[in-house]
């Protein structure tokens, strides 16, 4: 073509295209809304460990990393969108597994993941059972993947026997820390109690490279404390028979000099009496007794 | 149709590079490995053929797609058939669309021969077909549809007379459209609606391959609604048609030096 | 800025062979491509019959020979032939008549069979003058047609530009072997620069002058050449060429004879194309002259 009708044909074209990516717009949705409702788990591509391990041809390494990278970011979307689904973390993370037994992070971290209730996780703590188990059969001489086991048993199922036991089987691999042993004997001992489960939350957080896994021991400890304060201050207030006649709030006691202040709790917040005489967390501190809601002991061990 | 003569003759040259026996023969062998990793897993022959299978299929024809997509036009300019071929009376934009279609023609019967490496593995590791292997037709039509999408845009940057670029490229692009979802969810995480919004524009704007990977559902015996398949010929017949209609607007235009 | 063509104007007559001529680099395979649509001029257009080059219809009636053609590895001769052929509409007994005529008519026969992959640039080109004429167009523009070619090879395509011209037909083409335009051609254009430097039939464009006469001679041993004579003669062993002006040639003549040379030669010395074409390469005009009859822009 020359000169006019070529310039036609492309003012045409050039016209129709985005004419046409406005087309495909609606049809996209449409693909998405079908593919959403297809159970299939395309997330997982390949939905065997032990295939894509045989047919990767060495890059098994890289594979896991990328199985690992995909399920952090499934977490991450899920946990965003405050799903309560997270049907194909463990799958994921399963498979990072089997591509590298080695890949430490992936039990250690992914247990956590799994065993957290929802919103923080997929409240699925067998699933961390069978991952850690599987890492263990991969790596069992690793201490490390019994301590995290003795804690998913402990903290998340209640499982005291269990727990102790595994505690106990790991304080005996080489590098095991020396309390492991007296955390099996403690547990055997007293079931839950909350020194055990500061100890044990203690240990976490100062063995957790994952700044969220941190971040979670630390609120753990926090709640932990602020527990241990609001019994103390409970009993201080239901055994109250000073001077003034109805105490309301923790001000009071300390005009009647019983308490020299006011306490505060570990995020420096003042505790508070609310209208029905319980001692509670100020609402508008950071610490978050929700969440020992998953792990309440009871003085009553079994 | 002038188109109809270009496709015929690209079918014939695509046959006659050896190099297509080559990975037809790759193909088959993965077939056979199936059927041995089919002993290995109990339980789940049917699972672990199929997905080989299809896996296998959908990449090699993509290779193929890619590389010789690539080479189209930018062989016929290099080896200067093209000047003997447009004085005679076709157009340019007859002579892209015939590439197209010879290319697509290759692919399809590729993709066919290989499907019947896979029911023959199939029928040997399950004795009998069920109904449910039906919708590995439909598994294959995808592929098909993928692959004639990435031979459009290979033909697009083959225009070019930069076979490595046009190459990386067309990978790049493919890659791109695997994984356009997560890149959008990525912007839904990242808490910031300028960037949302661009995620998801290109979203919409980047082939999406991943329609089209029907291959974890089929191995798994679901059925694929109707209405997806509808779909999914439409945007890919879409989406072609504007890639073919960049092209052509492109190369009518260009100096062929 | 550079110009590969620089407001170049002509017009071919129907039923002429014209040649195109200039150095490498003078834009000759410019023009043909601007010519075929292959590259688009700044500013201008060609025509063909009046119809431009977008006109794909008009396509039937043209054939191109490009410059240094290669084919598709993969397909025969014939098969090459019967693919370009099919873009023509003809019914399969056609084609293969025809694939089958023009194969022989350059010399191909024998090969019709083997894959071009392994053609030699002779036979290459054949085949690429066999796809330019086979649907018999009434306008053949031919880039360089005997490049690569054996004396014989090219005298086979001299027959055939011949025979083109006496059916009738115009052939367009493009050569820098002047021996081979001044022998077909009825008009040539000179191009040098991207500029049209001279058109007109090689006669006009060339002047019959008379320069003076050339005698090529031996000498028998023993024998010398009179001495005046020597001073203008280029010896080589025996033999001798003299350069003499036109109104003293048979009193060269005589002392020859005297001298008991024997004659070889006596040719006129005119200038050729070539010379002309030297000169006009070296020292390139501003404007071409005024042979050329009013024609469009391309």
């Amino acid at each position: 073509m020359t000169g006019a009708a070529r310039t036609r044909f492309t003012r045409g074209a050039t016209a129709a295209i985005p004419l046409l990516f406005v087309a495909i717009v609606p049809l996209q949705r449409g693909i998405d809304r079908y593919r959403a409702s297809m159970s299939a788990p395309e997330e997982l591509w390949v939905g065997s460990g032990t295939l894509l391990k045989t047919i990767s041809m060495g890059y098994d390494a890289l594979l896991a990393d990328i199985y690992w990278t995909r399920a952090v970011q499934y977490y991450g979307a899920h946990f965003e969108t405050g799903s309560s689904q997270f049907k194909e973390l463990y799958p994921l993370m399963s498979i990072a597994l089997t591509l590298d037994p080695r890949l430490t992070v992936v039990p250690r971290g992914g247990s956590i993941l799994l065993s957290e209730p929802n919103p923080i996780g997929a409240g699925r703590p067998d699933q961390a059972v069978e991952l850690l188990q599987q890492a263990i059969v991969g790596k069992h001489d690793d201490w490390q993947l019994y301590a995290s086991l003795g804690f998913v048993y402990y903290w998340y199922m209640k499982d005291y026997g269990h727990a102790s036991q595994v505690y106990l089987e790991g304080s005996q691999y080489p590098g095991a820390p020396i309390w492991m042993k007296g955390m099996a004997a403690r547990i055997a001992e007293l079931g839950g109690s909350r020194d055990t489960s500061v100890m044990v939350w203690s240990q976490i957080y100062q063995t957790a490279t994952e700044p969220r896994a941190r971040e979670n021991a630390k609120q753990h400890l926090m709640a932990l404390h602020a527990q241990a304060d609001i019994e103390e201050l409970q009993k201080i207030v239901d055994n109250y028979s000073g001077h003034i006649p109805r105490l309301t709030s923790l001000r009071d006691l300390v005009e009647d000099r019983v308490l020299p202040d006011v306490p505060v709790d570990p995020a420096g917040y003042a505790y508070v009496l609310n209208s029905s005489g319980v001692v509670t967390v100020n609402p508008a501190s950071s610490v978050r007794m929700d969440i020992l809601d998953a792990g309440k002991h009871d003085k009553a061990a079994e | 149709m002038m188109a109809g003569t270009v496709a015929i003759n690209t079918f014939r040259e695509a046959v006659r590079d050896r190099v297509l026996y080559n990975l037809i023969f790759f193909a088959l062998a993965m077939m056979a490995a199936a059927v041995f990793v089919g002993q290995i897993t109990i339980g789940i022959e049917r699972l672990v053929i199929i997905n080989l299978g299809l896996t296998a299929i959908s990449l090699i024809g993509t290779v193929m797609a890619i590389f010789i997509g690539v080479g189209l036009v930018y062989k016929e300019m290099e080896k200067r058939t093209l000047y003997s071929l447009l004085a005679k009376p076709v157009r340019r934009w007859e002579f892209l669309v015939g590439k197209f279609a010879g290319l697509v023609l290759t692919l399809a019967v590729n993709t066919a021969l290989m499907t019947l490496g896979l029911a023959a593995a199939l029928f040997y590791v399950t004795r009998g077909f069920s109904r449910a292997d039906t919708s590995i037709l439909v598994a294959v039509y995808f592929i098909l549809l993928e692959l004639a999408l990435v031979t459009a845009l290979a033909l697009f940057f083959s225009c070019f007379p930069t076979p490595m670029l046009s190459t990386l490229l067309t990978l790049g692009l493919f890659v791109a459209g695997q994984f356009s979802t997560a890149l959008r969810e990525y912007g839904h995480v990242a808490h910031n609606r300028a960037l949302e919004l661009l995620l998801g524009a290109i979203y919409y704007l980047l082939p999406n391959f991943h329609n089209f990977n029907a291959i974890g559902a089929v191995a798994h015996g679901d059925a694929i609604p109707g209405a997806l398949i509808l779909h999914n010929t439409l945007y890919a017949v879409l989406y072609i048609t504007v890639v073919l209609l960049g092209a052509s607007a492109i190369f009518a235009n260009m100096d062929l030096k | 800025m550079v110009r590969s063509l620089d407001n170049l104007t002509f017009q071919v007559e129907e039923g002429e062979v014209f040649g195109f001529l200039g150095p490498n680099g003078a834009g000759k395979t410019t023009t043909l491509k601007c010519v075929m649509g292959l590259i688009f001029p700044t500013s201008g257009t060609a025509r063909v019959f009046g119809r431009g080059i977008d006109d794909v219809q008009m396509h039937q009636e043209i054939g191109y020979l490009p410059e240094q053609p290669y084919f598709y590895d993969y397909l025969t001769a014939r098969e090459l032939l019967d693919y370009f052929a099919r873009f023509f509409g003809y019914s399969a007994a056609e084609r293969e008549d025809r694939v089958a005529h023009f194969l022989e008519r350059v010399q191909l026969t024998r090969f019709a069979d083997v894959q071009l992959r392994k053609f030699s640039k002779g036979m290459l080109q054949r085949a690429g003058i066999a796809q330019a004429i086979l649907h018999e167009p009434k306008v053949v523009f031919l880039d360089e047609p005997m490049s690569g070619l054996d004396p014989i090879g090219r005298r086979e395509v001299r027959d055939i530009i011949l025979e083109l011209k006496e059916k009738g037909r115009t052939v367009f083409f493009s050569t820098h072997v002047l021996s081979d335009a001044e022998m077909l051609c009825d008009r040539v254009a000179v191009l040098a620069g991207g500029k049209l430097q001279g058109i007109g039939s090689p006669a006009e464009i060339v002047s019959i002058e008379v320069h003076g006469m050339e005698i090529l001679c031996d000498i028998a041993a023993g024998r010398q050449l009179p001495a005046a004579l020597a001073a203008h003669a280029v010896r080589s062993g025996n033999r001798y060429r003299i350069q003499v002006p036109e109104a003293q040639l048979y009193g060269v003549l005589d002392q020859l004879r005297d001298s008991e040379a024997r004659i070889l030669s006596v040719a006129a010395l005119r200038p050729t194309l070539e010379d002309y074409f030297i000169q006009m390469v070296e020292h390139p005009k501003g404007a071409p002259p005024a042979a050329a009859s009013a024609g469009e822009q391309p």
